[in-house]
């Protein structure tokens, strides 16, 4: 640590030694092991799987309605003749790719205004955590679920309401990391050697938030998918004939006294996707810090 | 300081988070593409009705002063209108709100028994096939989807082995499978807080005390310790209860439950703007509530806070 605290550029050398380490402890992790296996297994099929499949996601064929799950279509056929794997395996690219755009606005609308809002204080910052606990005062999934009735529908909406509904977390997380860290004797001694503000955000505050700010954006990763198929299945996500995994849900809630493989497998991939993400997450809380320990949930 | 004037400091602290909260949901209505009047009045209406209803709704007046009748009409219990069935709002609220009322508080109890018992046993025993079994049960039940797992139950106890009705309202046994659906995650939630904060205290020095002056075990972890690992346990009970709002709009949707939630979401469907106002405004108030009294019950269960 201490020799982070000089302004030179020398903490990738005291970075290695520690990276290492927390390899180790990862792998150590079992369950994050696990969880990192399933996304990979979820990335290898939205990746390759399009060119293995015999069948188009969207491509309807009605002398194939509402089949049980067979060798031709592992996982059964819709009220459409749709193969149910390939908009499975569709789905998942739709899912993670609505997720990660979802975390990443969130963080880049969270994180400025929480590393700002921390570092200088003052009436901004009073500010902006009154408008945060109004924004907290609304529950995760009902902010996103009001953004979209202001939004409407659609996949770009969608990305968006869940962004901005974890923004709030976001500012609060990095508010906290950065108040802790302010205090540290490195950023003092780096704006005593005359580091500018912007210098000792960039190098000496936000590197130290990296390892919460990681953690958080893995889990979230899990709670954007689950939000966004959550409106999804009320019908109020992605529009129809996409394939995501909540849409296909709620279609095949209908079916369901007949046909029971229409909802259960796209609700099987949301459970083991988000499932991967809190285990991945839960890993990497315990790797990177090894004070915060056990599991808060969220 | 009292208990008395410690909850009136909380409620009065809750004021301007509650005015915020107006403001939130005010603006939004005024962020809708289009124009609101335009939208009561339907596509049919003349340019003269439309007007009317702009002049009815205070839309020509200035934003603040918008505002301002907005509290008012708050302030005496009016939420305004729905664009569909012309009933009050209000009206509309509280006819739905008693099966929502019915299926959260069911859950919150099942939750913090399930949870509970369950975090004690975990805690009790670790590194133990039992702790490791909970432990992931916990795992599936923060990651598992509650549309799915509602949907799940429904194939199991209703479609194949024709236990309990698959949806619907009014007996007792159309509740147990909206309970266990929406209470899944709140017992995955509260076993591990009550896992991890009871491990900590069993480390601790008075837990020894009690243990050398020849207590039982039972006594030891029931009486000394839980009392002491609940803190941390109600902070999360009430954190999640957002979670638990969020999970019971869509546990109404898959039960066919006529709660507040699916009435939420049909106003959604169908751009009915003043009952989301009213609905959202509704939740956001009952979670600012529930964490009020969360923060009240910590006295009880902690003597060390002086509501300070």
């Amino acid at each position: 640590m201490s020799i982070r605290a000089s302004t030179t550029d020398s903490w990738p050398i005291v970075g290695a030694p520690r990276r290492a380490g927390f390899a180790r402890r990862l792998r150590r992790r079992r369950t994050a092991v696990a969880g990192a296996a399933i996304l990979a297994i979820f990335l290898a099929a939205a990746a390759v799987g399009p060119w293995l499949l015999p069948y188009r996601p969207n491509e309807a064929d009605f002398e194939q309605v509402l089949r049980r799950p067979s060798w031709a279509h592992p996982f059964g056929t819709d009220n459409l003749g749709r193969d149910l794997l390939t908009r499975v395996v569709y789905g998942a690219r739709v899912s993670f790719l609505i997720g990660l755009l979802g975390v990443a606005l969130s963080v880049a609308s969270g994180v400025p205004l929480g590393l700002v809002s921390g570092y200088w204080g003052g009436r901004a910052d009073l500010l902006l955590q009154r408008a945060v606990d109004i924004l907290l005062a609304f529950p995760g999934f009902l902010l996103a679920l009001t953004l979209v009735a202001v939004l409407g529908v659609g996949v770009l909406n969608v990305v968006v309401s869940v962004g901005l509904a974890a923004a709030p977390t976001y500012i609060r997380l990095m508010r906290g990391v950065v108040l802790a860290v302010r205090e540290h004797a490195y950023v003092e001694a780096a704006r005593a050697v005359g580091a500018s503000d912007g210098r000792v955000l960039r190098r000496h505050i936000l590197p130290n938030c990296l390892a919460p700010l990681i953690v958080q954006s893995t889990l979230q990763l899990g709670t954007a998918i689950l939000t966004a198929a959550g409106l999804g299945f009320l019908g109020l996500g992605v529009r129809p004939p996409t394939p995501e995994w909540g849409t296909m849900l709620g279609e095949g809630q209908t079916y369901v006294f007949s046909s029971w493989y229409i909802a259960t497998f796209p609700g099987l991939a949301i459970f083991l996707a988000v499932m991967a993400f809190n285990l991945l997450g839960d890993g990497l809380r315990d790797a990177l810090d090894p004070r915060l320990i056990g599991p808060q949930g969220r | 300081m009292s208990l008395g004037s410690y909850i009136l400091r909380r409620l009065l602290l809750a004021v301007p988070t509650l005015l915020g909260v107006t403001v939130v949901i005010f603006l939004l209505l005024r962020l809708i593409p289009g124009d609101p009047a335009r939208l009561i009045a339907g596509l049919t209406a003349s340019e003269e009705e439309v007007q009317r209803i702009r002049e009815e709704l205070g839309l020509t007046r200035p934003l603040y002063q918008q505002y301002l009748i907005f509290l008012d009409q708050l302030r005496r219990g009016d939420l305004g209108v729905s664009a569909v069935t012309r009933a009050p709002v209000a009206e509309e609220i509280a006819q739905r709100l008693p099966p929502t009322v019915l299926l959260a508080v069911c859950s919150v109890t099942v939750a913090a028994i399930a949870g509970l018992a369950a975090g004690i046993l975990s805690a009790t025993r670790p590194g133990s096939a039992l702790d490791y079994l909970v432990m992931a049960g916990a795992m599936a039940g923060v990651s598992i989807p509650v549309f799915w797992l509602g949907i799940m139950l429904m194939l199991l106890f209703a479609v194949t082995l024709h236990w309990l009705p698959a949806g619907g309202y009014g007996t007792a046994a159309h509740l147990v499978l909206p309970t266990l659906t929406l209470s899944a995650f709140s017992v995955a939630i509260i076993a591990r807080m009550t896992r991890s904060s009871l491990l900590e205290v069993l480390h601790q020095e008075f837990v020894r005390t009690a243990r050398a002056k020849g207590l039982g075990p039972r006594a030891v972890v029931l009486r000394h310790a839980l009392q002491n690992a609940l803190i941390p346990v109600l902070t999360v009970l009430g954190l999640q209860f957002g979670a638990l709002m969020g999970g019971a709009v869509l546990t109404e949707t898959t039960f066919a439950w006529p709660g507040i939630g699916r009435l939420l979401v049909s106003a959604v469907s169908s751009r009915d703007y003043a009952v989301v106002q009213g609905v959202v405004l509704m939740f956001a108030v009952i979670y600012i509530m529930v964490n009020l009294v969360v923060d009240v019950l910590y006295g009880y269960v902690d003597p060390r806070i002086h509501y300070g």
